[in-house]
């Protein structure tokens, strides 16, 4: 916190202002909870018809779980394959050959300019013209996450192995390794645990934009969910709120998890 | 060892997809007929998002206007209710549901075109749709889609409807799309949008949910067939389905499940289509 | 290719939509965002608290039911108007949840840049008798902004990226189009599909460089 050093620590006239500020604040808060609060109940929108159902076992069983489901598996999925992807992309864009640097280059760089959504279309409208069949929304989705991430990963890792001290590699060489055996058994280890921090808010990342599944109809939150919900008991906003919070609480405990692993790599290097 | 382990994983990685890849339509050619006698079940596609036609309701089951001429079908096939496995489809991949045998029919609000015609093949129509307006129950001034000069308009995204309207009917109309007609009934709710555009039973399936609040104009600017979807070369099927539904029509049931499904929105219930047997 | 040419127009007016998205969103994310991070590192306890709590909800939630809340919640709901013309009120309502939901990263990113300024420029700037206020805006921000040059780079591509979200709120950019035009032109997916890749690359690619560049030319010695 090298932050906190920003101000004096407050006197007695400091302390009496900033508790008037405080109160302020809390004003301006309660003024904006408060024009919230009636602009929406003119529009009916606190009635209980809309909220109770959401405390419901049957709506989680039927909407919420399958639709987390839905996410988990295609952040999985997505997660396996993006990581996969990553390593063997940054491998190949670290290569002393151009002619498997370049293209790897080129891959990289274009799934990282290209936005998830249109992926996703692609695979989902394309596949038919493209392999003659027709994919699933969940290989779709899988698919974009894959191809976007992947290549965002491959960045992170690549940083990771650039970041290490040369002296590493030319160990390696020097007890007589081969250049692919110095990346497998040396250098990428060592690249990924450095950048494992950044690799979990990647995969944060990928969980949020697993949501946008709905948009090829595949069952995840916000499509079974949401959708689901809000088709019932016609109660779009209440439901998002929901939604919304599962993803927050399953976001924040990920994050947390970056942090210990953060703390741990840093600790033991 | 970390390689190995990575080309291993490559490899189950590959196998696995190829095995979902190629899974389904295990008995590509066999008639639906042959399917329900056989094996006493039908996997059956619908809408999962529609009140009063096909909605996916909080205890896991079905329920809607679909529903219920899909169970009827299924029954006269000789397969009962709870043998019958319902799998959501959307507008976007019915044709590969049935084409691949993920589901041995379709029953979703699916309107006949020709252009379908060369995928699948069509039973029915059990229902003749057409477009329509839906409205708040106080509203007076909007009558038709020539009306809406000036008013705002919402329909969801991709759907070719609204440009209907704005192109044929009203020029000046302001179109807002919207990812979900729940999306849309609450913006007319909420006195933000004047009017949502579709089919009409699809329409009456909100109002019939909003009890009072909402009504469809009841102005139908278009004509839907909705037909019962199948395998392209399964006129055995098609004929018994048309059968079933003919029966339906016949014995009342029909009449009785529209009402139920649709009826409480206060929207005139029309006769029994005729069958276009093919 | 007939489909990319012919349908040229609608294409340009759909990147045109992207453009104006990102560049208004942008601005509004890098005035928000250091609005929020003046607030996480303030004097008062419950302006931290506040701005803590609204990064955390803002990044933690897709961009689609950030985008939602505002389509639904402040236009629908709060009955918000920011014209009478639907097109142009759905663009401010993209504009807000844009912007809500890169400024939390862009705090985000500003905090960390923060860190990198040493301890003792505050103390000296402190020592001069310079308050909070001046103590940020004069001598740490700045100081941090410079720091922070390529992560801002990497926010700016994604929230070019995160515009074809608008779709939520109805806003026909670019993939709105894509996604109409695949479907009217069934049999050319892949060439629509690598025109409208292409204009994303085109406007990203470019971005990365200079900000790259930036990025070497400000870094603060030290």
């Amino acid at each position: 916190m090298s932050y906190a050093n920003l101000y004096e620590p407050p006197g007695p006239r400091g302390v009496a202002r900033n508790r008037v500020l405080t109160a302020f604040v809390a004003l301006a808060l309660l003024a904006v909870g408060y024009f919230v609060y009636t602009r929406f109940d003119a529009k009916d929108q606190w009635t209980a018809e809309k909220w109770t159902p959401l405390l419901r076992g049957d709506v989680w069983l039927t909407f919420i779980l399958p639709g987390l489901a839905g996410t988990l598996a295609a952040a999985v999925a997505g997660v396996v394959l993006a990581a996969l992807f990553g390593i063997v992309f940054a491998t190949a864009r670290l290569s002393d050959h151009a002619w498997i640097r370049v293209p790897a280059a080129t891959v990289v760089e274009f799934f990282r300019s290209v936005p998830l959504l249109l992926l996703i279309f692609f695979a989902f409208f394309g596949s038919f013209v493209l392999i003659g069949v027709n994919v699933s929304a969940f290989a779709a989705v899988v698919f974009g996450l894959t191809l976007y991430n992947g290549s965002v990963i491959a960045e992170i890792i690549r940083a990771g192995v650039l970041s290490l001290p040369k002296g590493q590699r030319e160990a390696a060489y020097a007890v007589g390794m081969r250049k692919g055996q110095a990346m497998r058994l040396v250098l990428l280890p060592q690249g990924v645990k450095a950048m494992l921090p950044a690799l979990v808010s990647q995969f944060v990342v990928l969980l949020k934009d697993s949501a946008l599944g709905f948009i090829v109809g595949y069952d995840e939150l916000v499509d079974r969910g949401l959708n689901g919900i809000a088709a019932n008991f016609s109660n779009v906003i209440p439901a998002a709120v929901l939604i919304a919070g599962v993803f927050i609480v399953i976001n924040m405990a990920l994050d947390r998890l970056a942090h210990r692993l953060g703390a741990a790599s840093s600790g033991a290097a | 060892m970390f390689g190995r382990s990575l080309y291993a994983a490559f490899a189950v990685l590959a196998v696995t997809a190829a095995a979902t890849g190629c899974g389904g339509g295990s008995d590509a050619g066999a008639s639906l007929v042959d399917k329900a006698k056989n094996d006493k079940k039908l996997v059956i596609g619908v809408k999962a998002d529609q009140p009063g036609l096909g909605l996916r309701t909080p205890d896991g089951a079905f329920a809607g206007f679909d529903i219920e001429v899909a169970k009827y079908v299924a029954k006269q096939l000789g397969v009962e209710a709870n043998a019958i496995t319902f799998k959501e489809t959307v507008s976007a991949n019915r044709e590969a549901f049935i084409e691949q045998g993920q589901v041995d029919m379709v029953v979703a609000t699916y309107s006949i075109t020709d252009a379908r015609k060369e995928k699948v093949s069509f039973a029915g129509p059990y229902f003749v749709a057409g477009q329509d307006l839906l409205v708040r129950a106080d509203e007076s001034g909007l009558t038709g889609p020539e009306a809406l000069d000036g008013k705002k308009l919402c329909s969801v995204a991709g759907s070719t409807p609204a440009q209907k309207v704005k192109s044929e009917y009203s020029k000046e109309v302001q179109l807002q799309e919207e990812r979900t007609y729940s999306a849309c009934v609450d913006r007319v709710l909420g006195g933000q949008l004047d009017a949502i555009t579709t089919d009409n039973v699809i329409l009456a399936g909100y109002a019939a949910q909003h009890g009072g609040k909402l009504k469809v104009v009841g102005k139908p600017f278009s004509t839907e067939k909705y037909g019962i979807g199948l395998k392209k070369d399964d006129t055995t099927g098609r004929k018994a389905v048309n059968d079933a539904l003919e029966k339906m029509f016949a014995d009342g049931s029909w009449t009785q499940a529209l009402q139920a499904s649709v009826g409480a929105s206060g929207f005139a219930l029309p006769q029994a289509p005729q069958l276009e047997r093919y | 290719m007939e489909a990319l040419l012919t349908e040229g127009g609608t294409i340009l007016a759909a990147f045109w939509m992207t453009v104006r998205l990102t560049a208004v969103s942008a601005l509004g994310s890098l005035v928000l965002g250091t609005l929020l991070t003046a607030m996480r590192v303030a004097p008062l306890a419950s302006l931290r608290a506040t701005a803590t709590a609204y990064v955390t909800v803002a990044r933690n939630t897709p961009l689609t039911l950030v985008l939602l809340f505002t389509g639904l919640g402040i236009g629908a709901n709060l009955g918000l108007e920011l014209s009478d013309d639907i097109a142009t009120n759905n663009f401010w309502l993209a504009v807000i949840g844009l912007t809500a939901y890169t400024s939390a990263f862009v705090c985000e990113a500003l905090r960390s840049g923060l860190n990198t300024v040493p301890v003792g420029q505050a103390e000296a700037a402190r020592s001069l008798g310079l308050g909070f206020v001046k103590t940020l805006a004069l001598i740490t921000l700045p100081q941090a902004f410079r720091a922070v040059v390529a992560p801002l780079g990497s926010l700016l591509i994604a929230l070019t990226k995160n515009t074809t979200i608008a779709l939520v709120v109805g806003v026909a950019e670019a993939s709105v189009r894509m996604r109409e035009m695949i479907e009217t032109y069934g049999d050319q997916v892949i060439e629509i599909f690598l025109g409208f890749a292409a204009g994303f690359v085109l406007l990203c690619l470019p971005m990365g460089l200079l900000f790259g560049w930036l990025s070497k030319r400000m870094a603060v010695a030290r």
